[in-house]
Parts: C-alpha cells; structure tokens; sequence
C-alpha cells in the first residue's frame, strides 16, 4: 500500500493523419496518500478522463510520470481497479461471472473465488443477483456489478471516471453512500471523476477543480464532509452552510471557465 | 399403397381443395374478425401491430395452393378427370382438318391462292425490273420480258374460275358436302354404338401413365369425335391431292418450258467471262423457279373455294356445339391454349405445360424418397435421403491424406528372399490413409440430398474454424489486417461461380472441387463478420478486461469473441444460404450426385416436375437452415445489443 504521485504529468495527443496537436494536460502534480478519496471536477474536455487512463496504464503520458509508491506505472495493473460510466460489464455474461472475471482470468481456486463473489455482492447489495444475466438488471445494479467487479481483485487504488452519471438522482444517493461505506471499510485509495459539484463535495476528501486548455489542476480544497458522511444523513450535510458556500463558489468557478471557453471558440 | 395414392391423386387432389377452399375461407373469417378486434387498442406504426396473425399465414399459402392447382391444370384434373381425354379427342378433329384450313383465311387472313398469286406476280415484277441491267443482248432482253409476261398469264389463267377445270370443280365440292355431313354426324350427338373400346378404359388415368393424357376415347362424346376425326383425315387426305391445272395453261406452259430450256443452252454455248455467265444463269433460274412452283396448280380461284370454306366454318360451329360444356371447361379451367395433339400423343398446354400439378409433385417426391433403389426408388440408382454401412476405415482415410505416411521416416517394406512381405509401420499407416483396413462399419447418411449437405456442412465448417480465427485477429492486428485484407478482397468479389471451372479443373469434380469452392465462399464471409465483430468491440470493455488482469489470449476468447458472436452468427447464417446456392450450381456444371444434378438432369430432359420437386427440396432445406440458425441466434445471443 502506497501514495499515487503524479510527476510534472503531461499528455498531448497528436493526430497520426494531420499532426494537429491537442494539449489534454499540462504540468500535473499531486500526492494522494493512501486510504484518501480524491474528487476531480471541472468543465467538459478539460482532460479528466485522460489523466484517469494516464493513471490506469491504458495510455502512456508523454511528459513526467505516475508512480504507485516507487513502482512507476506502464501499463494497467492489479492494483489500479477502474470502474467506467457506463458498466463496461460483459453483457454475455451473468452477474457472478463478471463479478469474478479477475479471478477467474489469474486462474484462482474456483471455491475461494465463489466464497469472493458471495462476499461482494452482498457487500453491494446484490446478494441472490449472481445467476442473473447482466443485461436484464437496472444501472443502478449495472454500475453495483462493476464496483464489485473491480473490488474483488482488491486493488490498491480505484479508479472511478463518472460512475453513478447515468444514474437517476435516488439511486445516485444510494450509491454515493456505498462508496463512502466502502471507502472507509476497505480503506482503500479512491479517486472519483464527476460531474456533479455536489457529488464531488459529498465524496471528495480532497478535490481538484479542473481548468482546460491545457488541463491542469485550477484549485485544491480539502473538505470534511466525506468523513461526516460515513455517519450522517448525506441530504442532511448538502444543508450545511459551509457545504453550501464551497458549493456556490466552485460552480461559479466553473461557470466563469465554460464561459471563457465559449467566448474563445 | 403407395400405388393405389398414386393412381388416386386426382380424387385425392379432389379432397384436398375442397379443404385447402374452407381454410382460406375460413382464415378470412377469422383475420376479418381479428383486425376489427384489435383496430380499436393498437395505433398505426405500432410494432405490436405485426406480431401473430397466423391467419393471414393461413390465407396466403391456400391461396399459394390455390393458384397453383388453378395453373397447372390440377383443379380440372380433380374434377373433371375426363375432359383431357375428350379435349384430346377435339383436338384430334382440329388436327385431321388443319391441313385444310391451312388452304382457308381461317388460321392466316388470306386465302393461301391468294398469298401465292401475289407472292409470285411480286417476284416476277422485280425480275423485270432487273433485266435492262443484265448482260443480255437487246434481243434477249426482248424474248425474256416476253417470257416473264407469259409465266404471269400462267397465274392469271389459274385465278378464273371459268378456267378451272370439271373435275378439279366435282372434287372441291365433294369436299363441302362431306365436311357438311360431317357436322351432321357431329350435331347429331354420339350414337349408340359408340362406346369407349375396352382397351381405352383400361388406359392409365390421366397425369398417371407415361404419355400425360390417354389417347383414346374413354366417352361416348369422345368417341364420337375420334370417329368423325378419322373421316375427316380422309377428306383432308383428298383435298390436298386437288390440283387446278388450267386447260388453257397446258400449251402455254410447254412453250415457256421450251424457251427457258433454249435460254440454258444458249447460256451454255456462249463464252462469256465468269461474272456474266454467272449473272445470266442465276437470272434464267429465277425465272424458271418461279415458273415451277406455278406448274404445282395449287394456285385456285377464290370462288372455287368458298364453299369449302363455308362447310369449314359449319363443322366448327357442329364442333362447338357438340363439346357444349366441354369449352366452358376448356375455358374456365384450363388456363392457356389447351391440349394440342401432335402426331401420337396429346399434351398440355400453356401454363399446365411447365407446371405440375400438386399433387403429381407429392408423387414425384415420394417416388424418388423411396429408398429402394433396386426397384424405381431413388434416382439414377441414389436414394434421395437414406442410411448406409460405411466402413469406418473410409472415415478415417478420408481425414488422413496419403502424404502423412510418405514423409514417415523409413522406407516401404519392400518383398523378402521368399517372396513374401513382412509390412512396417509405415505400410500399416499408408493402408490407414489409403483405408485398407477393417475397422467394423458405421451407419451413416446417404443420398443426394445428404451428399448435398455434407459438401455445405464440410465447407462451411472449414470455412468457419479457419474464418472466425482470422478475422479476430485481423480485427485486433495490424498486421494481419494488411496482410490478408489484400489477399482476401481479391478473390472475394469474383462471383464464387466465375472460380467454379478453375476449381472443378484443379481438384476434380468429385467432392473435394465442391467443397473447396464452398469453402472459399464461406471463409471470406466468416473473415469478414469476425473481423466486423472483432473491430465494434467496445474499447472500456477492453481497458475493463487488462485491468482486471486478463492477458492478450485471454481478452481474445473471453472479450473478444464474445463480442463478436452476433456478427459470426449473421455471417453463418448469410454463408449458409450463399453456399447452398453456390453449390446447386456448382453440381449442375459438373458431378453425379446431389440435388443440383438432379434438377441438371431433369433440365435436359424437360422433367419439370422433376425440377419443380428438386426446387422445393431445395426452398425446404433453405428454410429449414435458417429457421435452425435464427433458434441458435435466439438460445445463444439473448444479451446482443443490450451491452
Ligand atoms: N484519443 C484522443 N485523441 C485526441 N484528442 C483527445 C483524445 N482523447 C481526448 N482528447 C482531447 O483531450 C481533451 C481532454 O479530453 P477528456 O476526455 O480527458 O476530457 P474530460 O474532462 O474527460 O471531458 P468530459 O467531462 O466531457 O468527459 C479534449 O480536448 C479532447 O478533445
Ligand atoms: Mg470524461
């Protein structure tokens, strides 16, 4: 178990047809400690996807580096879980063989992996789920399965680019909560990508805001509100005055971002 | 059994459309009373709105039967089996007098003397308009338009009545009383005595025995017009010796004949250079042809033969009036120009002709469904679907080629100092390959149809196990990609028929040409939906799949594949109907088993309803395919699009 470092991290993408360069990030640097959960919000295309690929190993930065402790990451990995926006489950599949998959793929004792997937789906609430075919359940369960998914291979970092996006507004709750049970149960480093300026205050015990072209880290806060979360009632924290002053000021950060970049085009 | 529903088929054929009649009736009914029922909960555009409605499946395939006894003359035959023979027996009389009406305006417009005499005097016109430009001498030029005058007043003197001949004149009215007393005969009905001889009832029914219709009469009316067909024979025989040669023609016609002969020798004796030679004797012939064809006397005066046409026209009327419900048979019934007798036999018509009736198909199809060779069954000593002992040494060598043993290390035993062999291994192993061993028999299907099937099934198979590979990884690889993409879209875009003479060439025309030609077709379809499959795969399933720790070959065939499942099936199902198709016609260019060679076969020798039954077979086997793949798509892909 080990902090995430993000060294001087920069990504340009180079059209292999016309050269066009597109600068996605630029000079990110950050710490996230073991056991923290990191929310990063920001306005759209300011490169929040590409710095979770660039964190997961699906693509290589093109400037500075990732290091997982002092092991410093090339390619996906077990110890880097990722859960997408949308499932990404295997629909040919039933729940259980999704939820297993991992194990199944590293060739584990098949007992051991059952006794696994028995153990998260009851974590995620899906207990009795595990014959049903994936595509016959709702997101909210879809997005359950993927956590699940992701969990059992107990990675060290989890990944999570706009998980609970599709979600309606109660099963969104639902889950936030689960994330935070999780979180504080596994305690496991988590960094969650969102869309939601609350979502990101509920869940971020630290949280970056975003600024585009090139993306880069705009502001840092670090918040209460994850810890008190795994305790009260999360419509009672979105009441909190302080809760709503950060709320209030990071949106009209945003807002003035969008705004430049409309002016701009 | 089986003969007795093969004598019986139109009264069967009988039974069945009456009830193949109700249900389309009656899924009318029904699919009526459904739309009004359900016109009042569903909106137009909504898909519900196609689901069931088997009724309507109902209406349209008795219809489909419908038609189809209509058109090939099933219904008639059904109900009223026989009016063929009778019709036959009309059409006999039509024969016996056609050469008479061919002299007539009754099939043409004109009387024939009228078409000759104008034909003629046409060609001489334009023979005197030749002659000035002809190297004949002024003199010459003179005699012969003198000539060409004369062999015109030949017609002329045939076309007077005043000039025709006493007996020429008895004889043609001989003709117009007979014909006139014939449709006596006729109008008067059959008589007595005239019943179906015993040899005629013992006839095959009609559409049972080998000529399609029985030739002789089998009712009273049908005898009746057999027996007036045989006089008028005989009167038609009589007309046709009538000659008119014109008195006043007589001494005229031996003078022009002298003339053109001294025009020949005259031709003969001079010497002139080729081209007029040429030019002068083609001339002299021209007009001696002409001058034959008038020395035929067929040439009459239109007076002379309007009586004979009159009595004509009566005995048709007798003839109509004689068949009374016949022609409401005939034409209600019989779509088409009828039966037509032709010298010994009479035969369908129209669309009855390349149509075979429904039941005769069922017959056809039983005939050839049974297994018993040796006796009628099958077809060309095949069955069409049976079972046989194979020996399982053949199987074996049929999956070892005889290379495996030529490349084993070591030599053939060659024969020891006492003349005997002492085998190796590796002459046992060859005598695998070559299937020279015994190894006990399996059951194993047999036939034309199973033939058929194994090419497709073998091909498709290769096709498969050889295709799907290959497109995942060219759907995933660079350079497999480049590679065979060049390599495949090359020969794929030949229509697999443009290859068939290279390959039947190349690897014979027993089964292993076939097959490999179905198999070219098959695998660049499977490649190509592999491939598809392959390359649509979602790129967060991918990047799910590594960080969840699978490897290459794991993402490959747990991924992958999976993903690609729906587009290989497609591609199964499309390389199926492409295959049995392309094979059809691959077995009718060449091979001795199979249904495209049946239906090759019949083709020559104008079966058809032979080919009708081998298209069925067909459309069947199509069908029952693809209704097996859409279950296989259904049980296998539940999950396709819902990813
Ligand atoms: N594969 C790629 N090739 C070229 N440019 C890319 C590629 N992926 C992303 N980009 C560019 O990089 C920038 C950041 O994209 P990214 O997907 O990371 O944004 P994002 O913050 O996740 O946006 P959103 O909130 O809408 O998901 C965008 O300008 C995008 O156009
Ligand atoms: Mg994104």
């Amino acid at each position: 178990m080990a902090d995430l470092v993000c060294e001087n991290l920069g990504m340009t993408f180079t059209n292999p047809q016309t050269g066009a360069k597109v600068e996605a990030l630029r000079d990110i640097n950050f710490t996230l400690g073991k056991g923290e959960i990191l929310a990063v919000l920001g306005p759209s295309g300011c490169g929040k996807t590409t710095l979770l690929n660039v964190i997961a190993g699906f693509i290589p930065p093109t400037s500075g580096r990732v290091r997982l402790g002092d092991k410093v990451i090339e390619g996906p990995g077990l110890d880097r879980g990722m859960v997408f926006q949308q499932g990404a489950l295997f629909e040919w599949l039933s729940v259980a063989r999704n939820v297993d998959y991992g194990p199944r793929m590293r060739g584990m004792d098949p007992e051991e992996t059952a006794r696994l997937v028995e153990k998260w789906l009851d974590i995620v609430g899906l207990q009795g789920f595990g014959d049903t075919p994936t595509y016959q359940l709702s997101g909210g369960m879809q997005q359950r399965v993927a956590l699940a998914r992701c969990l059992i291979n107990e990675p060290e970092v989890i990944l999570m680019d706009e998980p609970l996006g599709a979600l309606d507004a109660l099963t969104r709750e639902k889950m936030q909560s689960l994330v935070l049970e999780i979180w504080k149960e596994t305690g496991k480093t988590i960094m969650i990508i969102t869309h939601s300026v609350e979502e990101a205050l509920l869940l971020g015990e630290r949280l970056f805001v975003m600024a585009p072209r090139p993306g880069r880290i705009h502001k840092e806060y670090r918040l209460p509100f994850a810890d008190r979360g795994v305790n009260e009632s999360l419509r009672e924290i979105k009441h909190d005055p302080y809760f709503i002053e950060v709320r209030e000021e990071i949106l009209t950060m945003i807002w003035d971002m969008e705004e430049e970049i409309m002016g701009r085009v | 059994m089986f003969e007795w529903l093969s004598d019986n088929r139109a009264t069967i054929a009988a039974v069945l459309f009456v009830l193949v009649f109700a249900a389309f009736v009656w899924s009318i009914v029904v699919g009526r009373r459904q739309s009004r029922l359900r016109a009042k909960n569903e909106v137009f555009g909504d898909p519900a709105r196609t689901r069931g409605g088997w009724y309507w499946s109902v209406t349209g395939v008795t219809a489909l039967v419908l038609l189809w006894g209509y058109f090939s003359w099933g219904i008639v035959r059904a109900y009223f089996p026989n009016s063929a023979n009778e019709m036959c027996q009309v059409a006999k009389l039509e024969e016996a007098v056609s050469p008479i009406k061919a002299a007539l305006p009754i099939g043409a417009r004109y009387y024939k003397s009228t078409l000759l005499a104008v034909r003629n005097a046409a060609q001489l016109d334009e023979l005197q308009a030749e002659l000035p430009a002809l190297p004949f001498t002024a003199a010459e030029k003179e005699d012969l338009d003198l000539l060409v005058r004369d062999i015109r007043k030949l017609i002329a003197n045939s076309s007077n009545p005043d000039n025709m001949s006493e007996e020429a004149r008895d004889r043609l009215a001989g003709i117009s009383a007979r014909l006139i007393d014939l449709g006596g005969v006729l109008r008067a009905g059959p008589t007595g005595d005239m019943t179906p001889s015993p040899e005629a009832l013992a006839q095959p029914k009609w559409g049972t025995g080998v000529p399609e219709i029985p030739i002789l009469p089998v009712t009273t009316r049908g005898v009746l017009f057999d027996t007036v067909s045989v006089t008028a024979a005989e009167i038609a025989g009589e007309f046709n010796k009538i000659r008119n040669h014109v008195p006043q023609n007589e001494v005229l016609m031996a003078d022009i004949a002298a003339r053109i002969k001294a025009f020949k020798e005259a031709n003969k004796a001079g010497s002139f250079d080729e081209r007029t030679a040429d030019a002068r004797e083609a001339y002299v012939k021209a007009v001696e042809r002409i001058f034959k064809r008038l020395d035929d006397g067929l040439i009459f005066p239109a007076a002379a033969l309007a009586n004979v046409n009159s009595a004509i026209q009566d005995l048709d009327a007798a003839s109509r009036s004689a068949q009374g419900g016949l022609r409401v048979v005939d034409a209600l019934f019989m779509p088409g120009p009828g039966i037509v007798k032709s010298r010994t036999q009479c035969t369908e018509q129209g669309s009855a002709r390349w149509l075979p009736k429904p039941t005769d198909v069922v017959a056809t199809f039983a005939r050839l469904a049974n297994p018993d060779v040796e006796n009628g069954g099958g077809y060309r000593g095949f069955p069409l679907l049976w079972w046989d002992w194979v020996p399982v040494a053949d199987i074996v060598a049929f999956f070892i080629p005889d290379w495996i043993a030529d490349i084993w290390p070591g030599e053939y035993a060659a024969h020891g100092p006492d003349g005997t062999i002492n085998p190796k291994f590796k002459d046992k192993l060859l005598a695998f390959a070559q299937g020279d061993v015994d190894l006990g028999s399996v059951p194993m299907l047999d036939g034309h149809i199973w033939d058929s099937l194994f090419r497709v099934l073998v091909a498709l198979a290769a096709g498969i196990f050889l295709g799907v590979p290959l497109g995942l990884f060219m759907g995933v690889s660079r350079f497999f990609k480049s590679f065979f993409d060049p390599l495949i879209e090359l020969y794929r875009p030949v229509p697999p028929l443009a290859w068939a003479p290279l390959i039947l060439t190349i690897f014979g025309i027993g089964d292993n040409g076939k097959i490999f030609l179905l198999f070219m077709v098959a695998f660049a379809i499977m490649v190509i939906s592999a491939r598809t499959g392959a390359s649509g795969v979602q790129l967060s399933k991918i990047r799910a799949a590594h960080s969840l720790g699978a490897n290459d070959r794991q993402i490959m065939w747990t991924v992958i594949f999976p993903n690609a499942l729906p587009e290989i099936l497609t591609g199964i199902r499309i390389a199926v109907g492409v295959c049995w198709g392309t094979l059809v016609a691959a077995e009718m260019l060449a091979g001795t088993t199979g249904i495209g060679f049946i239906e090759n076969i019949a083709r020559t020798v104008s079966d058809y309803e032979l080919i009708w039954v081998t298209i069925l077979i067909m459309g069947i086997l199509g069908l029952v395919f693809d209704l097996g793949m859409r279950w296989l798509i259904r049980k296998t892909i539940p999950w396709r699009g819902m990813g």
